[in-house]
């Protein structure tokens, strides 16, 4: 069944098409990262393939090749039962340039899972409504999931966050807390200095 | 005595117009499993929502491309610790799949009443806390207790409670043991009990109703649009079960509905679960009555499955048999492959990359509960501040298969 889907795609989008393959069932087709979205725009709305649902999009990085990246999606029809997965390739060597056009618009699941790729790949979704870091912290230096990204990279530590607006006020006060034998200062002695600082 | 503010003037009183900030979370009792919620408030209506999950994120799926396949069974399992055995399952199948085997019959059988237990467990944990966050605690404890019975039958099974790692590709770890089918009888038994019990309990009770119908409603269109899948699709008025649309192990020869709500409201969320378990207790009966006794669990190749023991300690072959698989892992020719199953949450997929050799290229875990988490947002703005509570609990997210 999803044959015809690959054929109707081919009579559609000629010069989009760019590979095929159907290894264990899963009909695959590569496309043009430029008709990326136009492609699945044509998915959603035509009612031969009614992918109503984009179950997952995930990213490979495969570092010895030339778009580095490859942007896989995994699009479900609830009427007609059948699936599609769709690839895009996009990215040099270092990475830099990955750019793709965002599927938010088309389908509300996209905006996670983008986001969650953006965050551990380092692509970038065009037009995304709200592009940030999702499972790492907004200081993480690299994207973990790159194969180039050591696992056991140890991150530099986080400083106080700036935010404008609101006054940090450290959260506890010189040495409180600490045992005696700990305490930089004198509680007794040395008043004076103390009660400057404050 | 005359009252303090007898000199109060309310027209004067000024009140805030900003609408607050409030910050729910990561670590909040209303919040099972690790997650911050960023609230815009005006009075008690959440204006906007920003849900930020992550807090439990442990790069497995970093760690997977570096052991072997057969070591990415532990990371599966941690990922959705209310049911791990379906997890186990589910990546099983997709090595399997891409393998091109199929485990024995009686194999089969075993996994479906395992992961059918298994459903059970994590139906059990989220209706129950979600009575429980409501101020029910009786059925909370009453589930929990049928869940404590699942976990024992687990334990007997694969000896451990929560963590099994008892999947293996090409069959499981080890065959049922002899109790199992008796053991497991009397327990699905006790568990519709329970779930009876917990419905006379429940479906009677005003306040818990009021708090549930008509709360956080996700139409059919939302859902699908927003990738949910499971019993909260289910809820919305979407029939689409994996065991039913996409048949796998012998889920095609069993008897058993698909429970589908009318509203998407919280309340159809929490019935949805209590009949999939009546469904899931039907399944494990017949998987048990055509399970047979006796029988191969394991497929039949040297590539795939380790050697018995005492051959690999009496004879040469088995040793370096036994060794090849262990230090290099069992080899799954280069290819892609998207095996997906029906865990507790939904659609539980797994894109597998192999590049032929013993070590995973790529494995993408596709967690129904980020997805559904993802529509927390949607379901939560415009409701009330305390509305949160069974919405949250409804979506059943587990932070670890959320956040992997």
């Amino acid at each position: 069944m999803a044959q015809a889907l690959i054929d109707l795609l081919k009579s559609q989008f000629p010069t989009a098409v760019l590979e095929t393959h159907s290894q264990h069932g899963d009909e695959t087709v590569v496309l043009d990262v430029r008709q990326w979205k136009a492609v699945a725009e044509f998915l959603y709305s035509s009612p031969k393939a009614a992918m109503n649902m984009l179950t997952d999009l995930t990213v490979v990085d495969y570092p010895d090749r030339e778009p580095r990246f490859e942007v896989v999606a995994h699009l479900l029809s609830l009427s007609l039962g059948h699936r599609l997965r769709i690839k895009a390739r996009v990215g040099d060597e270092a990475g830099e340039g990955a750019n793709i056009d965002t599927l938010t618009e088309i389908w509300a699941s996209a905006n996670w899972a983008e986001r969650e790729a953006f965050d551990m790949f380092g692509v970038n979704f065009v037009g995304h409504p709200d592009l940030r870091r999702i499972l790492m912290y907004p200081e993480f230096q690299g994207h973990a999931l790159r194969k180039d990204y050591p696992a056991d990279k140890i991150q530099p530590l986080v400083p106080y966050r700036e935010i404008p607006g609101i006054e940090k006020v450290a959260p506890f006060g010189r040495d409180e807390g600490m045992s005696f034998g700990r305490q930089t200062h004198s509680r007794w002695a040395d008043d004076s200095e103390d009660s400057q600082a404050n | 005595m005359e009252p303090i503010d007898i000199e109060l003037d309310e027209a004067e009183l000024e009140l805030p117009e900003e609408p607050m900030l409030l910050n729910v979370g990561p670590s909040h009792p209303a919040m099972h499993g690790t997650v911050r919620c960023v609230m815009e408030l005006s009075g008690e209506l959440i204006h906007q929502v920003d849900v930020q999950v992550g807090y439990l994120h442990r790069g497995f799926e970093k760690m997977c491309e570096r052991g072997t396949w057969a070591q990415v069974f532990p990371y599966v399992d941690r990922c959705n610790y209310v049911s791990p055995m379906l997890n186990n399952v589910g990546f099983a199948l997709a090595c399997e799949k891409m393998l091109g085997i199929e485990v024995p019959e009686r194999c089969q059988w075993y996994r479906m009443a395992l992961g059918e237990l298994a459903r059970l467990s994590d139906h059990l944990t989220c209706d129950g806390a979600m009575a429980m966050e409501l101020g029910a605690f009786t059925p909370f404890l009453w589930m929990i207790k049928g869940r404590e019975m699942v976990w024992d039958i687990m334990e007997e099974e694969t000896g451990a409670r929560l963590t099994h790692s008892f999947g293996r590709v090409g069959g499981m770890a080890a065959p049922p043991t002899k109790n199992f089918k008796q053991q497991s009888l009397a327990v699905v038994e006790h568990i519709l009990g329970i779930v009876s019990e917990v419905e006379k309990l429940l479906y009677g009770n005003r306040i818990f109703l009021d708090r549930l119908e008509d709360v956080g409603i996700v139409s059919a269109a939302d859902a699908i649009s927003l990738g949910w899948t499971g019993p909260c699709l289910r809820a919305s008025g979407v029939a689409y079960d994996v065991r039913k649309a996409s048949p796998y192990l012998k889920y095609d020869e069993v008897e058993f509905d698909v429970p589908v709500g009318e509203k998407g409201d919280c309340l159809d969320r929490f019935i949805i679960r209590l009949e999939e378990m009546k469904q899931s207790a039907r399944i494990i009966r017949q998987a048990i009555a055509r399970m047979a006794d006796s029988g191969p669990i394991n497929v039949v190749d040297p590539r795939i499955i380790l050697p018995p023991k005492d051959e690999v300690y009496n004879t040469i072959e088995g040793t370096i048999q036994h060794f090849k698989i262990i230090m290099e892992g069992l080899k799954i020719p280069a290819g892609e492959v998207y095996s997906y199953t029906e865990a507790g949450n939904g659609e539980l997929g797994f894109y597998l990359v192999s590049d032929g050799s013993g070590t995973p290229y790529r494995v993408r875990i596709r967690p129904p509960c980020y997805y559904i988490t993802g529509g927390l947002e949607r379901v939560i703005t415009g409701q009330m501040m305390a509305d949160v509570v069974p919405c949250f609990g409804s979506l059943n997210m587990i932070g670890g298969e959320c956040d992997r």
